[in-house]
């Protein structure tokens, strides 16, 4: 293996280190694009989970919401009586329906002035699925009760004992519990009874707004018949306006970006192959096969390719760490080294869409060519 | 030694095909210098380029080597050509065709390199023959700088042992002082004529210049891809 690869680590780090200002113009480029789209990706992470990291611990096979009669489900105004309740439940194959109501609201705490946004959750105790569920930790057992995730926590200044108000009553803070959002709120969990008086005084009807089924069943036959939709979690993520519009703007901008760095990384590439395309038939006159020279213009991209997304990645970790502190930023594999994955197949494409120069690079032309 | 044996060569032309080598019998032995000169357009960089498996005749033969290991280049594959190059056949170009990233002594390394799976100890055995040569067209000085260091007879030195680095049986040498002054040209041919005979190679090479003809063992002058006349050049006494 070591003898395979002789060619490239004898010509192609030789031109790294000749034409190093290339090299580094090349690289840079890499790694700002790098640094670009792995901040793009940290906030457009940040910003989901700030949408959607309460609904992706619902429980059950699906999230049931209502269907209305114009448009699409919304989980804001999603409303579902007895009637559809008991339908679901007494559905074949349906083994067990967790009412679950989310509203929008205001909160405020004594120490704070302002009244802060927050997700309201009713959230029966013990339903089924819900062991060590981070949201369902948040239920209270009491109706006087709330259980506060740490962002609701930290935007009242409250903790364990403390009062909140919501919608003018009082409520004891029972737990603070993990970091969950929903559209952007911070979530406070009530019992269920206590979250349909919330709903009513908030303009809502106090019914569930979605229910958490498992079972096996016949889902779509079931939601026409009751006037719903039943949809996987992550396919009921598409009733989150907020969502939706977030991550389509972004998506398409990530998208773009990797458009752009595959075209620029490439061209960069290709300008750069053909420039070696006299040196190539140079060598190939000498008795170079074209597999070495192949190897060797590979090699060579992905050395600049691992050099300069490397650096993008590290300006991701530590810019990203300190945007986190003010900005809704997640720093996790999917948001790094996915898109750093990306532009490293993105740019040896670009590198192997240069390489016909290569292997097309006529040794004849080195007899009597004026290099 | 390398033979050509009546090598005819065409290229397409619309519709038609022209003549560039026209059934050209040639004999280059070992230790000697086999002059081909002619005017622009005669052939004889086709000769050339034939006898170097750059391109394939359509007819006749190219010998290489001696009659117990004797192959003929004309019928090899591309692959067996392009290995029959890297290990039996040394080129010299009109420019000296330098890698402009490497210094002189890496511009004889890499020879050992170019088949990608060349053993450890082939490599090691051409590295240390790389100074050897250096040596031997007196560049040892140089032999850390790169081409654009070099001047121009400095990079054919180079070139020249880069040719010879592999120890080839045959030396393929096109207009070597082309770009150089007749000073210059006249130690280029006599530094190929002095390795020749120390290495023992068959040298095939092109020249329009005849100043430095007295440094050719022998000369044939190719017209309109014949061979006109075969001319004695010096005398063999060496």
């Amino acid at each position: 293996m070591r003898e395979r690869k002789g060619i490239i680590v004898f010509v192609a780090w030789r031109e790294l280190r000749f034409a190093r200002g290339r090299f580094l113009l090349i690289g840079a480029v890499v790694a700002l694009i790098t640094l670009l789209v792995g901040f793009l990706s940290g906030l457009t992470g940040g910003l989901a989970a700030q949408n959607i990291s309460s609904v992706l611990q619902l429980p059950g096979d699906r999230l049931v919401l209502q269907q209305p009669e114009n448009g699409d489900p919304s989980y804001a105004t999603s409303s579902l009586d007895e009637k559809k309740v008991t339908a679901w439940e007494q559905a074949d194959g349906v083994e067990s329906v967790t009412p679950i109501g989310i509203v929008q609201s205001r909160a405020s705490a004594s120490r704070i002035d302002d009244p802060t946004g927050v997700a309201l959750y009713g959230l029966p105790q013990h339903a089924p699925g819900t062991q060590s569920n981070p949201l369902f930790d948040l239920a209270p057992v009491h109706d006087d009760q709330v259980g506060v995730s740490s962002g609701a926590a930290d935007g009242l200044g409250v903790e364990t004992g403390d009062t909140i108000s919501i919608t003018g009553t009082d409520f004891t803070v029972s737990v603070v519990g993990d970091d969950l959002w929903y559209s952007h709120t911070p979530v406070i969990a009530l019992t269920p009874e206590a979250w349909s008086e919330a709903s009513k005084r908030v303009g809502g009807t106090g019914e569930a707004t979605v229910l958490a089924v498992t079972g096996n069943a016949e889902w779509e036959t079931i939601g026409a018949a009751t006037g719903t939709v039943a949809e996987t979690p992550l396919a009921s993520l598409t009733a989150l306006e907020a969502f939706r519009s977030e991550i389509g703007s972004l998506g398409l901008m990530i998208a773009m970006l990797f458009g752009i760095s595959a075209l620029v990384v490439g061209a960069f590439f290709t300008v750069w192959t053909m420039q070696r395309a006299s040196d190539m038939a140079v060598l190939k006159a000498l008795g170079a096969t074209t597999g070495s020279l192949v190897r060797d213009s590979l090699g060579q991209a992905s050395i600049v390719l691992v050099a300069g997304i490397g650096v993008g990645l590290a300006g991701v970790i530590g810019l990203g760490t300190l945007a986190g502190q003010a900005l809704p930023f997640i720093i996790s594999p999917i948001t790094t080294l996915a898109p750093a994955v990306v532009m490293a197949v993105l740019g040896l494409a670009g590198a192997a869409f240069a390489l016909r120069s290569v292997t097309k690079a006529d040794p004849l032309t080195a007899l009597g060519s004026n290099r | 030694m390398i033979q050509l044996q009546n090598v005819t060569l065409t290229f397409p032309d619309g519709e038609n095909r022209i003549t560039a080598v026209d059934n050209v019998t040639l004999r280059g032995t070992n230790g000697t210098v086999t002059g081909i000169t002619g005017p622009s357009g005669s052939g004889k960089s086709s000769i050339l380029a034939v006898a170097a498996t750059l391109l394939r005749p359509d007819s006749g033969g190219v010998l290489i080597g001696n009659s117990s290991d004797m192959t003929d280049a004309a019928q090899l594959s591309k692959h067996e050509a392009t290995q029959l190059r890297r290990e039996r056949i040394g080129i010299v170009f009109q420019q000296s065709n330098l890698l402009p990233a490497l210094t002189a002594r890496e511009q004889l390394q890499v020879m050992a390199r170019l088949g990608g799976g060349t053993s450890r100890n082939k490599r090691a055995k051409i590295d240390a023959r790389a100074d050897e040569l250096l040596d031997a067209v007196g560049l040892t000085e140089h032999a850390g700088k790169r081409t654009h260091q070099l001047s121009g007879g400095e990079r054919q030195r180079v070139a020249i042992a880069r040719g010879l680095v592999h120890e080839p049986e045959v030396l393929l040498v096109d207009e070597p002082t082309s770009a150089l002054d007749q000073e210059r040209g006249a130690k280029i041919m006599e530094l190929i004529s002095r390795l020749t005979r120390e290495r023992d190679t068959a040298t095939l090479l092109v020249t329009h210049d005849l100043a430095h003809r007295d440094t050719l063992d022998d000369l044939v002058t190719v017209l309109d891809g014949r061979i006109t006349t075969p001319i004695a050049g010096r005398a063999p006494t060496r």
